[in-house]
């Protein structure tokens, strides 16, 4: 690390500089001028940091890697100073994984800065709408580039927040309004495991830094994945429930992750977080912030792995959320909702990846970070694909739509080709990352979650050739539909370069770049068995899908909803996940937990309150009475105080 | 005849206990006088019981000093400073308010006397 950085490298902190500075100039002074320029130099801000990432990059990638890639800090700052061994630093982390982050994060989000030039032309609130945008592209990158939990909690929480903001956009909206309230009480309560979580981590953290003494930081990951300190964690012995420390502050940690990543039980917030604009959605609630729980346990892996049983809530977790939301994917009408639950999917695939994987067999790592990164890409596109339909339509219904192939050609094809890359075919990037991951599934002896994710697989090939098919072919069904033109080219230069991407980033040698340990022979070269079970289940999902769905009209599909009875209604409420969270929370929170509290302070803290206040009014308006204004009246006081003074003093004269 | 009145002849109990009596009236009128010119002539009371401790003071401990006697004269002439300065002050009231009362002189907050 002492040898010479490049440019990038020594002045790592322009990562995080140029959106921060451009979110401030743009929010305070240009917004309220000019919106349209707003939109322009936030755009042109992210290009930088975008091209600063991949000048980064390049430094990172030409360091070498052969005996493995190195961590390294190039700046920080110290920022807290609790002790001497729990001091907060605001800095850059350059690892494979930051690298790869930074690499998506900057390259989605100024693709959608300019599609977003084309997509919320003539909004009220354009500059506002970019100010949040660049808001959240720095909060995202400090994220990623994290050296420490404690930084990447207050950039979680940032990004937290710019969501809810953008989520909320459409303000005017209620159930805009709702659901940013949704997204953001359901990710803060799950944070509220993350900070117990890091307090834990925290706690024992620092006392084995200052064992360790030197300059050790507890908050480090560099310190916390270390495997001298990881073994002492994992001595420290059963915490609460008899649940070992190290494992209880891991699933705290997740729980945390798992709100931001929406995982079964805590879904709910991302389906509805699509009433934001759709380059948002692409964004924030597909490509980057979701990825977040992703990253922190792909970021704490070692931590994970020395666990072992965190790692295996993760992986079940993961597993049941792909299949559960792949299931609801294939009954939901609209367009944005589809690709929502197949978000959550498909990170409940880049999760049971990650939970496969172990010392032994890290190749899920690999895997997860592999189809973190393509799935950017191409859950991107389709969301903008999508926005680019919406804008045609005015409607998110697939319902509604129809005979958009010949009407919208650049839409049609781009969508296709992300379609063809999440069902996982060949070439597109989604086949090599989810061999990848069936690989890690399989040779890591989880057989029942390499069958799951085969399912999933098949799943995720027939709901999205059913949007597909329901949209762009068949009849237009509605007069919108019929008059449908094509966006655009602002809209349509970021669906060519992604559509690019989602079908050359299956080529990158990922294995390469981002590993656990040492090389592995696994990462290298395609098992053909498991390629072609996998490709198998996508193509039996877009046969039956066009089958189903050629014509795009709803007769025939529906004869399985049909068949399917009260089991179909069950998956098309979402298995009434929303309702079970109402009840709980109104009937059994607010009238049970919530009304006794709110008794309690109105009556008793209250009225202790205004108890005080009452008695101080009284007491003020009867001593008052002796303010009567008359010199008099004082000097009799005094003249009767000096006797009295005089009279005891005489008594009491010894 | 003269011895019995010599044994009448007042010692220092005696006038002490006149000087207190005559500051007490004084500052029993201080007090419960409503009219200014009373309050006046009732510190004159309490000057006047002060000026004669000094005299009476002066005749039993120091009996060759004059000191006392001359507090005394400065008390007086004191006094008689002060009660001009009081009536004219008073003088200036009454030309105001038409009144001498002090219990109606407790607004200081406004000239014009609203209220």
């Amino acid at each position: 690390m002492e040898h010479e950085l490049g440019f990038a490298l020594r002045n790592a902190w322009l990562i995080l500089a140029i959106p921060f500075f451009s979110f401030l100039v743009v929010g305070l002074f240009i917004r309220p001028r000019a919106p349209k320029l707003a939109g322009i130099v936030a755009t042109l801000a992210v290009f930088a940091s975008a091209g600063f990432a991949y000048a980064l990059a390049v430094e990172y990638l030409s360091l070498g890697g052969h005996d493995g890639w190195k961590t390294i800090v190039p700046w920080s700052f110290e920022w807290l100073r609790f002790q001497e061994h729990l001091a907060v630093h605001i800095g850059v982390i350059v690892d494979p994984i930051s690298v790869l982050l930074m690499v998506v994060v900057t390259t989605v989000s100024s693709l959608v800065h300019l599609y977003s030039l084309g997509y919320m032309h003539g909004e009220a609130g354009f500059g506002r709408y970019f100010t949040w945008l660049n808001l959240f592209t720095f909060s995202m990158l400090a994220l990623v580039t994290a050296p420490n939990i404690l930084q990447m909690y207050v950039a979680w929480e940032l990004v937290g927040a710019s969501s809810f903001c953008l989520i909320g956009y459409y303000f005017e909206k209620p159930s805009a309004v709702e659901a940013s309230k949704k997204a953001f009480i359901v990710t803060r309560f799950a944070d509220l495991g993350f900070l117990l979580g890091v307090l834990i981590l925290g706690y024992f953290g620092y006392q084995i830094a200052s064992e360790a003494g030197g300059s050790a930081q507890a908050f480090d990951f560099l310190f916390l994945t270390n495997p001298e300190v990881m073994g002492k964690f994992s001595a420290l012995g059963a915490g609460l429930f008899g649940i070992p420390l190290l494992t209880l502050a891991l699933l705290l940690v997740y729980m945390g992750g798992a709100g931001k990543s929406a995982m079964f039980p805590l879904h709910i917030w991302l389906p509805d977080a699509m009433e934001g604009p759709t380059p948002v959605s692409a964004l924030i609630h597909a490509a980057t912030m979701v990825v977040a729980g992703v990253y922190l346990v792909a970021r704490l892996f070692p931590l994970f792995a020395t666990s072992g049983d965190a790692l295996l809530v993760v992986a079940y977790i993961g597993a049941f959320t792909s299949v559960f939301a792949a299931v609801i994917a294939c009954t939901q009408d609209d367009i944005k909702r589809v690709l929502a639950y197949s978000t959550l999917s498909q990170l409940g695939y880049m999760m049971f990846a990650l939970g496969v994987a172990s010392f032994e067999h890290p190749l899920g790592y690999t895997a997860s970070m592999f189809h973190l990164f393509t799935h950017a890409f191409f859950k991107a596109l389709l969301f903008l694909g999508a926005g680019s339909v919406i804008h045609a339509v005015h409607s998110n219904e697939i319902w509604k739509m129809g005979g958009l192939k010949a009407k919208m050609p650049v839409t049609h094809a781009t969508f296709a080709i992300a379609t063809l890359a999440i069902a996982g075919i060949w070439p597109f990037a989604g086949f090599f990352s989810k061999d990848e991951i069936l690989a890690a599934a399989l040779g890591s002896g989880h057989t029942g979650i390499f069958t799951l994710g085969l399912m999933v697989a098949g799943l995720t090939a027939f709901y999205m050739s059913r949007i597909y098919f329901v949209t762009f072919w068949g009849k237009a069904k509605t007069e919108h539909a019929s008059h449908a033109h094509e966006s655009p080219w602002i809209m349509l230069i970021p669906l060519v370069i992604l559509a690019v991407l989602s079908i050359g980033a299956g080529f990158v040698p990922f294995g390469e770049f981002v590993r656990f340990g040492a090389a592995h022979g696994e990462a290298h070269g395609i098992n053909p068995m498991i390629a072609a079970a996998g490709t198998l289940a996508g193509v039996l999902g877009i046969g039956f899908a066009w089958l189903l769905y050629r014509d795009g009209l709803a007769e025939r599909s529906g004869v399985i909803a049909r068949a399917l009875g009260g089991g179909y209604r069950l998956i098309r409420n979402k298995f009434y996940f929303d309702e079970l969270y109402l009840f709980v929370t109104h009937k059994i929170i607010f009238r049970l937990v919530a009304a006794p509290i709110a008794w309690f302070d109105r009556h008793v803290v209250d009225g202790g309150v205004n108890l005080s206040g009452w008695s101080a009014r009284v007491f003020g308006s009867a001593v008052s009475y002796l303010q009567t204004g008359q010199v008099q009246t004082y000097g009799s006081w005094f003249v009767g105080g000096a006797v009295l003074l005089l009279f005891s003093l005489w008594m009491l004269r010894a | 005849m003269i011895e019995q009145l010599a044994t009448l002849a007042p010692g220092p109990f005696h006038w002490l206990s006149l000087t207190v009596l005559l500051f007490a009236i004084g500052i029993y009128g201080i007090l419960t006088r409503r009219n200014a010119v009373g309050i006046l002539m009732a510190v004159e009371l309490a000057l006047n019981s002060g000026a004669m401790n000094f005299v009476v003071f002066n005749k039993y401990v120091a009996p060759s000093a004059v000191d006392g006697q001359i507090m005394a004269i400065f008390v007086i002439a004191i006094a008689a400073a002060e009660v001009v300065v009081g009536m004219a002050i008073f003088v200036t009231l009454f030309g105001h308010r038409r009144t001498v009362d002090v219990t109606r002189m407790d607004q200081i907050t406004d000239a014009a006397g609203t209220n």
